[in-house]
Order: structure tokens, then sequence, then C-alpha cells
């Protein structure tokens, strides 16, 4: 009985969660198991929060305009601790020219304002390890 | 990554994470890491949280391990919350209370949830304790709703088990006065700044003073504002002081050998139930009787007693 196990977390000073509340509550009703972090998370917070719970997938969601400094700190973060088949994926109000940067820093997929849930469902499914 | 070997002797945080993976997801590995480690189990103490839905068992949880690092003592948290009947998934979010002790070596959370009650959550939850035991964590708090047999059955696993009641809950409280309030060693009126506080420590003095158990220990009520960080210290001694009872009264050696033979019984319940789920649950022959049954052709007795002769067999 392997569930897969999701971090939700928002690092940075953003304190606008309700984006990341709505994913979480979709990829429940989806049956994974989805840890709740909160807001204005430090990236070393957020990594040690997924090796405690060593989970498949990290979830993360920002407003602030920080991702292209935030995201990276965490995938590198993540590698540090030996997590390396963790999936990250983020979302947020990210403008389209970021993508490119932050997908080959290592963040797997990036959802934008709009995206359905079930999207993000669908790419965890197809890319968990 | 050997797990056992890297949790015991370089106390790999990663190692343990993935440990406790392996007996949460019964990997095939897990029995032989529970083998290996077990020697190294039973030095730790542990702590048993429950409460109602929005007691305020996280913030009290998060605040218990801080006095308790203040003591200089490491703490291993295994914070548990349910898995949706519907999807299947779960929102686990007790973490969210706790994410200042990130930062802390000498703190480990870990997140579960409930699943299926098949496979016996006490049993996945009571092994993680052990993994921590083994990693070396000096006191463990084993945090979960008072909902459920299988969550009271987690926390009488405890050495000391403290439920915590808020005030204003009406008939919430009745209900829960029949249920987990008896397992308490200590209890705890958290949100003590509200309205009804007072009202509510009467009620838990006349509860404590009509059980008859309490003879030897009777469970100290401490009032708590958690989130204010008020009342925390006198918590913490009230369960220091219960763990002196239990070692100077020898009943912690009691405790613990009742709580081995639990496991073990519970163990051996799990496999027999695998056992008979696979051999006779899911066959074919079964789905036929089940059928005969509900025409009334044959009765439930005589089939029982077939099953088990044959299984025994």
């Amino acid at each position: 009985m392997a569930n897969v196990k999701v971090l939700v977390a928002k690092p940075g000073l953003d304190g606008h969660d309700r984006g990341a509340k709505v994913v979480a509550r979709a990829l429940r009703d989806a049956g994974f198991e989805v840890i709740y972090t909160g807001i204005r998370l430090t990236p070393e917070q957020i990594a040690e929060a997924a090796l405690q719970d060593d989970v498949n997938v990290v979830a993360l969601s920002l407003l602030s305009g920080a991702h292209n400094t935030l995201f990276p700190k965490v995938v590198e973060l993540l590698k540090e601790k030996g997590l390396n088949d963790v999936l990250v994926i983020g979302g947020g109000v990210i403008p389209d020219a970021d993508i490119p940067g932050l997908k080959a820093a290592g963040v797997a997929e990036v959802f934008t304002p709009g995206t359905p849930t079930g999207n993000i469902v669908e790419f965890i499914n197809a890319n968990v390890k | 990554m050997n797990i056992v070997e890297e949790l015991l002797n370089n106390h790999s945080r990663l190692a343990l994470s993935k440990g406790i993976t392996a007996v949460e997801n019964e990997y095939d590995n897990a029995v032989e890491i529970m083998t290996k480690i077990y020697p190294h189990t039973g030095n730790a103490y542990v702590i048993g949280i429950t409460g109602p839905p929005g007691a305020g068992k996280s913030t009290m949880t998060d605040k218990i391990a801080k006095e308790y690092r203040k003591r200089g003592k490491t703490v291993g948290i295994v914070a548990i919350d349910p898995t949706s009947p519907y999807s299947g998934g779960a929102i686990l979010g007790d973490r969210i209370r706790m994410m200042d002790l990130m930062s802390d070596e000498g703190i480990f959370v870990r997140s579960m949830a409930t699943r299926g009650s098949l496979g016996g959550l006490s049993q996945k939850a009571g092994d993680a304790v052990k993994l921590m035991d083994a990693y070396g964590f000096e006191v463990i708090i084993v945090e979960t709703v008072g909902v459920g047999q299988s969550e009271v059955d987690i926390v009488k696993t405890a050495d000391t088990t403290m439920v915590v009641v808020i005030p204003g809950m009406g008939d919430d409280i009745q209900a829960i006065k029949a249920g987990i309030l008896e397992i308490g060693d200590l209890i705890t009126i958290n949100k003590a700044d509200r309205e009804g506080t007072d009202k509510l420590n009467i009620e838990m003095e006349m509860m404590l003073e009509l059980n008859p158990e309490h003879v030897s220990w009777r469970p100290p009520i401490n009032r708590t504002i958690a989130s204010k960080n008020e009342g925390i210290e006198a918590v913490v001694d009230s369960i220091e002081e219960h763990k002196a009872y239990l070692m100077e009264s020898g009943k912690l050696a009691e405790i613990r050998q009742a709580r081995i033979k639990t496991e073990v019984v519970a163990m051996v319940n799990d496999r027999v139930n695998r056992y008979i789920d696979k051999n006779v649950v899911e066959t074919d022959d079964f789905g036929k009787t089940v059928a005969r049954l509900s025409t009334r052709e044959i009765e439930p007795y005589s089939v029982v007693e077939e099953i088990v002769i044959n299984v025994l067999k």
C-alpha cells in the first residue's frame, strides 16, 4: 500500500495561500497524501520537511515573484539531503519567460493560473517515481 | 542504502525516514529492518497526546517538544491525521504548527495518515516510534485525534497519555467523557483564556472524582494557552511527575510489558486476518457461499465452523 505523498509549501514572504489550499484539496481528492505546511517558509524548512516525511513530490506555490531564486534553492537543498527522486513542481503567477529557466534548474513542471487541477494530478501520476 | 546500518551507526535522518516509509508501505525489507533495530529500542519515553479536533494538539506538541529541547532532550514526533474514506487521500496538516522545529537537528517530525484500518495503523505508528527510539530520540510524542478505536489504541501504547480538551464544546465534551478522557494520565485544558474554562475544570474534577481507578495517581488538570506558550512548563513538569511515579511504583515495566503483549497479539491477528482474506474471503468459493447464505439455503454458523476447521488444519 504505497500512497503518493505530496508536500505542498509556500516558500518566501508571500501569504496568499488560497491557490495552494485548492491544489492541496484537489490532490487529496485524487487520493494523494498531502502534507500541507503553510506559508512563509524557508527553502531549508521545506527540504527538511520533505526529508522527514519522505515525500514523492514537493509542490511549491509562489505569488511574490521570488520563484527564480527560491524554487531552484529548494531543488538544490533536496539533492543535498540525498532526496534525488523527489519530483518538484511549481505554481503561481510565474511569467512564461521564466519557465524554461526553472525547468533547467530542476523544476519538473510549472502550473500557472487557470490550470485545471486535474492537469496537476495527471502530471504527478505520470511522472512520480 | 543500508537503512539499518545508516540509522544505527551513522545517525542518518534520511535512513530513519526511509525506514518509516518501509514499514508504512509494507515494503519487503520492513520486517528485516524492524528485526534488526528491535534490540536497540526501549530507551525512549513515549508520550501520547490526544483530544478532539481543534483542541490544539499540534500546537501543544510543538510547544512541548520545544520545552523538552530546553531541558536537553531530543524529541521525535509522530503526528497522525485521518485518511478520507472516500478518496483514500489525506491532508496532513499537523506539520503546519511545527515548521519552526525543522531547523533543529534534535527534532524529527513524521506525519502519518490513518489509511485503511486493515494492516493496523497502531502497528505502523508503533514501528515508527521504535525506529525513532533506535535512532536515539529520548522523548517521542505520538499525536492523534481522539476519535476511533485505532487512534485510541495508538495512544494507549504510550507511557504517559495526555488528553487535551477545550472549553465551549458543550455536548462534544459529554461525548468524549465516556471515551478518551478515561485514558488520560494528564488532562490539559487548552485555550484556557476562553469562557467556560472554570466550568470545564469543575466537570473534569468531578469526572476524576467518580473514577475509582485513580487511587495512586490522580490525573492532574493543567491549563494552557498553547498558542502563547502559556502553561507548557507545568504540563511538561506533570509529564515528568507521572514518569517518576511510574518508575518508582514499578508500573512502567508493567505498562511496557502489557504493551509488548498487545503488540504481539495484534501482529498475530494481523497475520491471521491476512491469511484468511487471501485464502478464504477472496476465493470464488466464498462468493458462492455468501450467495447461498443470502438465499437462506445454508446458515452461517456451520460455514464458520467449516472455515475455522480448514484454516486451523
